[in-house]
């Protein structure tokens, strides 16, 4: 179990547009040893991403980000600000293209990785007691016990389709030093975003339009009156003098450079996560994190890099809407008591026929034996 | 007295004077194109439909020349709905106002009546005596062939040059032409020497079609670009090793110079420093002209944040008043200070980045008493948001309720949400800004904007500016 800690970062004054509300975070001593920037694959959104072994699944991956880091703590190259040419030799046809992605972090070379952002986290998610039930209960049907959740499918939204974010991220002025943010939509926090260096962060700024975004974010920005912003206040009596009024500006600049406290991001850094580690890179550590999946509560799920002394290099994460989180919690639940729907829903303090309808609502009604789940619909109705 | 309806009547038309001088349908940093064109179409309506006389002589204003012609367009398309002693004088302020605009844009306004069907006598009449006007009607033919073949079909006219009509209607006959110009034209088709006889828009083509190579083209037709071409084209004309194209920058209207300057690298405005500020202080001394050194002790707060940017479709256009502004203040102030929200104090160096902290900076400016203080900016002040509205309310309430300083705000973006420019703080008198050029004028505008003055004051005011804009034709 570990937590998220935002060490060497300090948040901005926040800016705000509509509902959106953008907090920047700020390094004081950019990371330089460690890179990213992004490659896109323009028209070729959709792909598919190889897992290894046998296991493969397809998705909306716009782009891919890579990560090149020195061993020796000297500063490494930008590749972001670098223009290539486009490729003429590769005609657009008309059809939709896949992409192919080897494995979602790939070695591309000495010092250098290629990962798919957000799907780190997303796969992590996803693959949640994927295999189905681990010892044969009579309850669960044949296709559970053979196939198991295959083909497991989650909705999330594009951020150019949650309202307001693309204006937002047009408009917002990115503060000297700025290395990351955190968006806030109807002041719900929607995502966190965190790179090693303020250049790689104007060149990934625009990275975030592109990025998924929960349920429940996509409706909070659809639904939700603009969300107050901070307004300076000098009270009039009092001031006699240009002195005066300076200090009281002065003190408003400096209540609203501090007005965002870790408190609206409370549900992001006080949970415990499980953190497992994807890649070895040098000094530094990519790896994901599982929120505890507390139904009714913020969870986030994310992916970190971070270095030797345990400092945030890289960090995305996806709050989870509450759908997505009932569905892990059932999961999690099934798993840590070996699928036995009888301890599972002791434990839940339900009986078993309300757990196998609440397992039917949630979307896993074809995991359970026809016959049981009548059984189970039949007691409900008796009472 | 003055009446509830007067004050109202007062508000509105400053309203759309700071629309007609800073909107222009384009897209800005806040809001899109398309927002801009809805918001601005319905301020015309509105005030065409209730107040037409004060709508006509805003034309005497320092309106930009979007504003301009949609206001002369709506004129003439609604021209029953005008009492003859109206018509009179929108005639007159009509046919002042386009001998004053680029030739380019009254083809595109003839066009667009044209499409319109609007074609009563007056329209007619209107384009005839503007046609007769023009200095070398063979050069229009050539430069703006289809728009004056257009504009003499639509208004039933004789071609205002004997050759003009062959030349016009029946290009495709081989013919030859006593006038140059037009010989040129013709023969530009074919041989390569005739195209440098033309005008550089036309000639453009022809080098196209003829395959010639950019650099060796801008060499030989540099003697046919007028002032503007020859700003914008100098760049790239250097690039491509044509020297012969360079730019006298001692002649440019002052705002224009703002622009070039700023689009230079900042390596080059280094190199070049004292030629583009000695350009700059020049223009702006002619643009002050016997205001120089009339304005006392005046501070200048200027916005060089990020979105002073502007957007793609107006490039830097926001930084670029503030720039001219700043040379224009520092030849009409007699003791001068600027305070860029940046803390930059290069002003040759300038580019849009950063936030906002207008308040602060507005309370350096004020440190030092100033008898003006002025203040340019888009009116989004935003670290932290509403300190400068909050500063000013004090300063105008507590600190300085006789007016010592005269603050004035004056914003080049207009906010098509709000149908005006944005205000900083309700005390402080916010005026449109297009062109620094016309920064005396509308400071003088601003004061209306207090609320302190209503619509007789307005009225005289119009009156004056329309008088004097029909007599000698100087918008200043």
């Amino acid at each position: 179990m570990t937590r998220l800690t935002l060490t060497g970062l300090t948040p901005g004054p926040a800016q705000v547009w509509g509902a959106v509300r953008l907090v920047p975070l700020l390094r004081e001593q950019p990371i330089t040893d460690l890179r990213l920037h992004r490659r896109l694959f323009p028209g070729q959104e959709l792909g598919v991403a190889q897992l290894g072994g046998r296991s493969e699944y397809f998705s909306y991956v716009p782009h891919a980000f890579v990560a090149d880091w020195t061993n020796d703590g000297s500063s490494a190259a930008a590749y972001g600000t670098q223009l290539t040419p486009p490729k003429p030799d590769l005609p657009s046809l008309p059809a939709m293209r896949l992409r192919m992605h080897r494995r979602l972090a790939r070695r591309e070379g000495p010092g250098r990785l290629r990962f798919l952002p957000q799907h780190l986290a997303l796969e992590g998610y996803l693959a949640l007691h994927f295999g189905g039930p681990t010892i044969a209960w009579s309850e669960w049907s044949q296709r559970a016990m053979r196939g198991g959740l295959s083909p497991r499918a989650e909705e999330a939204y594009l951020g150019s389709e949650v309202r307001g974010l693309a204006d937002a991220l047009r408009v917002f002025e990115i503060h000297p030093g700025q290395c990351g943010m955190l968006l806030y939509l109807a002041d719900a926090l929607a995502a966190a975003f965190v790179v090693p260096h303020p250049a790689d962060y104007r060149a990934l700024h625009p990275s975030l339009l592109q990025d998924l975004y929960g349920e429940l974010v996509h409706h909070y920005a659809t639904l939700m009156p603009p969300v107050t912003e901070f307004r300076a206040r000098i009270p009039g009596p009092g001031i006699t003098g240009l002195a005066d009024l300076r200090a009281a500006a002065e003190q408003q600049a400096q209540h609203w450079r501090t007005a965002h406290d870790a408190l609206l991001a409370a549900g992001l850094l006080d949970a415990e996560y499980t953190a497992h580690r994807v890649y070895r890179m040098g000094p530094f550590t990519l790896s994901r994190l599982l929120p505890p999946l507390l139904p009714k509560q913020e969870n986030h799920i994310g992916e970190t890099i971070t270095d030797g002394d345990g400092r945030l290099a890289y960090l995305k994460t996806f709050r989870l809407s509450e759908k997505l989180v009932r569905r892990a919690h059932l999961l999690s639940r099934l798993a840590a008591h070996d699928w036995h729907l009888g301890r599972t829903a002791a434990d839940l303090g339900l009986t078993p026929a309300q757990l196998g309808l609440r397992l039917e609502s949630a979307g896993f009604g074809l995991l359970l034996r026809q016959d049981i789940l009548d059984g189970y619909r039949k007691a409900a109705r008796r009472g | 007295m003055e009446t509830h309806e007067d004050l109202i009547a007062a508000d509105d038309v400053l309203l759309f004077v700071n629309a007609a001088i800073t909107a222009t349908g384009q897209r800005e940093f806040h809001s899109g194109g398309a927002e801009q064109h809805l918001s601005l179409e319905f301020l015309h309506a509105y005030l065409l439909g209730n107040y037409r006389e004060l709508y006509a002589a805003t034309l005497a204003l320092d309106i930009n020349d979007h504003n301009a012609a949609l206001i002369v367009r709506n004129l003439l398309t609604t021209a029953a709905e005008a009492t003859a002693e109206q018509r009179r004088t929108e005639g007159r302020l009509i046919a002042r106002r386009l001998a004053l605009l680029p030739p380019q844009r009254v083809y595109r306004l003839f066009a667009a009546l044209r499409r319109a069907r609007v074609n009563n006598r007056r329209t007619r009449a209107i384009m005839r005596d503007w046609l007769a006007a023009r200095p070398d009607p063979a050069l229009d033919a050539v430069k703006y062939r289809s728009g004056l073949k257009g504009a003499l079909k639509h208004a039933h006219l004789p071609p205002p040059h004997q050759e003009l009509g062959p030349f016009l209607f029946r290009a495709k006959q081989p013919a030859s032409y006593r006038e140059p110009l037009l010989d040129a034209w013709r023969r530009a088709h074919f041989e390569q020497a005739a195209i440098y006889e033309l005008p550089f828009t036309v000639a453009e083509g022809f080098a196209a079609k003829h395959g010639i190579a950019r650099g060796a083209f801008l060499e030989r037709i540099a003697p046919n670009l007028t002032r503007l071409e020859r700003l914008r084209l100098q760049g790239s004309a250097r690039a491509l090793g044509a020297a012969a194209v360079s730019a006298e920058l001692d002649r440019m209207p002052l705002t224009r110079l703002a622009s070039y300057v700023l689009g230079l690298p900042l390596e080059e405005r280094t190199a070049r420093r004292a030629e583009l500020t000695g350009a700059l202080t020049a223009a702006a001394e002619r643009t002050a002209g016997p205001l120089r050194g009339s304005w006392g002790r005046v501070a200048a707060v200027l916005d060089d944040s990020f979105s002073s940017y502007g957007s793609g479709q107006k490039r830097r256009r926001p930084l670029a008043a503030a720039l001219a502004s700043h040379h224009l203040l520092a030849a009409l102030a007699t003791e001068y200070r600027a305070h860029w929200t940046s803390g930059r104090t290069d002003a040759l160096l300038l580019h849009p980045s950063g936030p906002t902290p207008l308040g602060l900076r507005i309370l350096d400016a004020l440190d030092a008493a100033p008898d003006r203080l002025l203040i340019v900016s888009d009116g989004w002040d935003n670290a932290p948001p509403g300190l400068a509205a909050e500063v000013l309310r004090i300063w105008r309430t507590r600190l300085d309720p006789h007016g010592r300083t005269a603050v004035v705000h004056l914003n080049p973006v207009y906010d098509a949400e709000d149908f005006d420019v944005r205000r900083l703080a309700p005390g402080v008198p916010t005026a449109g800004l297009r062109d620094a050029e016309d920064l005396p004028a509308l400071v003088e505008l601003a004061r209306f904007a207090e609320g302190r003055t209503g619509l007789p004051e307005l009225r005289a005011h119009l009156a004056d500016r329309v008088a004097a804009f029909l007599t000698d034709g100087n918008p200043a």
